[in-house]
């Protein structure tokens, strides 16, 4: 069993690794990264990555996928504990910087200190200071 | 900290959303906030998610949002200044020097809070899109993967693997050195104090003449 942290989510797979990278199931990988593999290449709502040509083989065999080859094709940090059992996926610097070029508030949602849970957009229609804070 | 502004504005159509960087939760968040009884949401950000969306990298940063769920100051220092680095670190005193500056420099910080609050998208306090963007801190590809390091480190010491988390959250520090909240949470996780121990004061020296808080960039403030 693998477990891989990615998005807002921590989630166990079934994963084989080899020398070329780590493979999950279609449904396990659409499920830690958002992305289908379709033939236009990893598509996630309008957007399609196209593979490489030439080099499908390493991205899907037999039906799985290769984690690896598509955090590195989209430039996604992918960073693995030290006996590879657990993994987190993060979304590319080009990505998080478009997001806030767009100047569109990310969304979040995270709880107080009784459990219940607060979103940002609970609070359109109101300025809001986002204020970060620490007892270290 | 925001609790007098909070209810100065409050009817204003006005919030306050603080955030607590605070790996350790709500176990450890709670005494602060009980203290402060703030009546704005105080939330417990376990794995500093706030941080790695809107590119924080130390506490207190603030990003400011409009009705409309838009960025019109992106995140930026709220409202401090980097005094403490005057601070005897044994005794706790700062100097008078210091001590005014940094209560100017929050006046006017929540001065500038103020003057948006009342004056919206004309206060001379809110960025025009352009600039807000220019304002906007980059990310690169090590910061992104010093996020993804610190989200595994942080999971692993959730998970009982202390030591291979306290090696991971060190890596993260190592791709990203700029940010004061993944060491100091590392730090914080590793003993508690640590953050403000001999270490830390130690890094803090070790910056020279870089800045532990980043200036803001806003109308009336000093050049620094």
């Amino acid at each position: 069993m693998t477990t891989i942290i990615s998005g807002n989510a921590v989630r166990d797979v079934d994963a084989r690794a080899d020398g070329n990278g780590m493979w999950l199931a279609p449904n396990d990988f659409e499920a830690v990264t958002g992305f289908e593999l379709k033939p236009e290449g990893f598509c996630r709502d309008a957007m399609c990555i196209p593979i490489p040509p030439n080099r499908a083989g390493e991205f899907q065999r037999g039906g799985a996928i290769n984690i690896s080859r598509f955090a590195e094709l989209t430039r996604r940090p992918w960073v693995g504990s030290e006996a590879g059992d657990v993994w987190a996926l993060e979304e590319p610097a080009d990505a998080r910087n478009d997001a806030l070029q767009s100047l569109e508030a990310p969304e979040f949602e995270l709880p107080d200190v009784d459990g219940t849970m607060h979103r940002l957009s609970d609070y359109r229609g109101r300025k809001v200071l986002l204020a970060s804070w620490a007892s270290w | 900290m925001w609790q007098a502004l909070y209810e100065e504005l409050q009817g204003k159509r006005f919030t306050v959303i603080a955030v607590a960087l605070e790996s350790r939760g709500p176990i450890t968040a709670r005494p602060w906030i009980e203290r402060a009884k703030p009546t704005y949401p105080c939330l417990i950000d376990v794995d500093h998610s706030i941080a790695r969306q809107y590119n924080m990298i130390n506490v207190p940063q603030a990003v400011w949002i409009d009705e409309d769920g838009r960025i019109v100051r992106p995140t930026e220092s709220a409202g401090v200044t980097e005094g403490f680095r005057k601070m005897n670190p044994t005794t706790y005193e700062m100097p008078k020097k210091e001590i005014e500056e940094g209560a100017a420099a929050r006046g006017r910080y929540l001065d500038a809070i103020r003057d948006w609050v009342a004056h919206g998208a004309s206060s001379k306090f809110a960025l025009a899109a352009a600039d807000a963007q220019r304002h906007t801190p980059q990310f690169t590809d090590d910061i992104a993967r010093a996020h993804a390091t610190f989200r595994l480190g942080r999971y692993l010491i959730e998970i009982g693997r202390r030591d291979e988390g306290l090696r991971t959250l060190e890596a993260a520090t190592r791709l990203d050195p700029d940010s004061w909240s993944i060491w100091r949470q590392m730090a914080d996780l590793d003993t508690i104090g640590k953050s403000g121990g001999p270490e830390f004061w130690a890094r803090v020296h070790a910056l020279g003449s870089k800045h532990y808080y980043a200036p803001i960039d806003m109308p009336g403030e000093p050049e620094r």
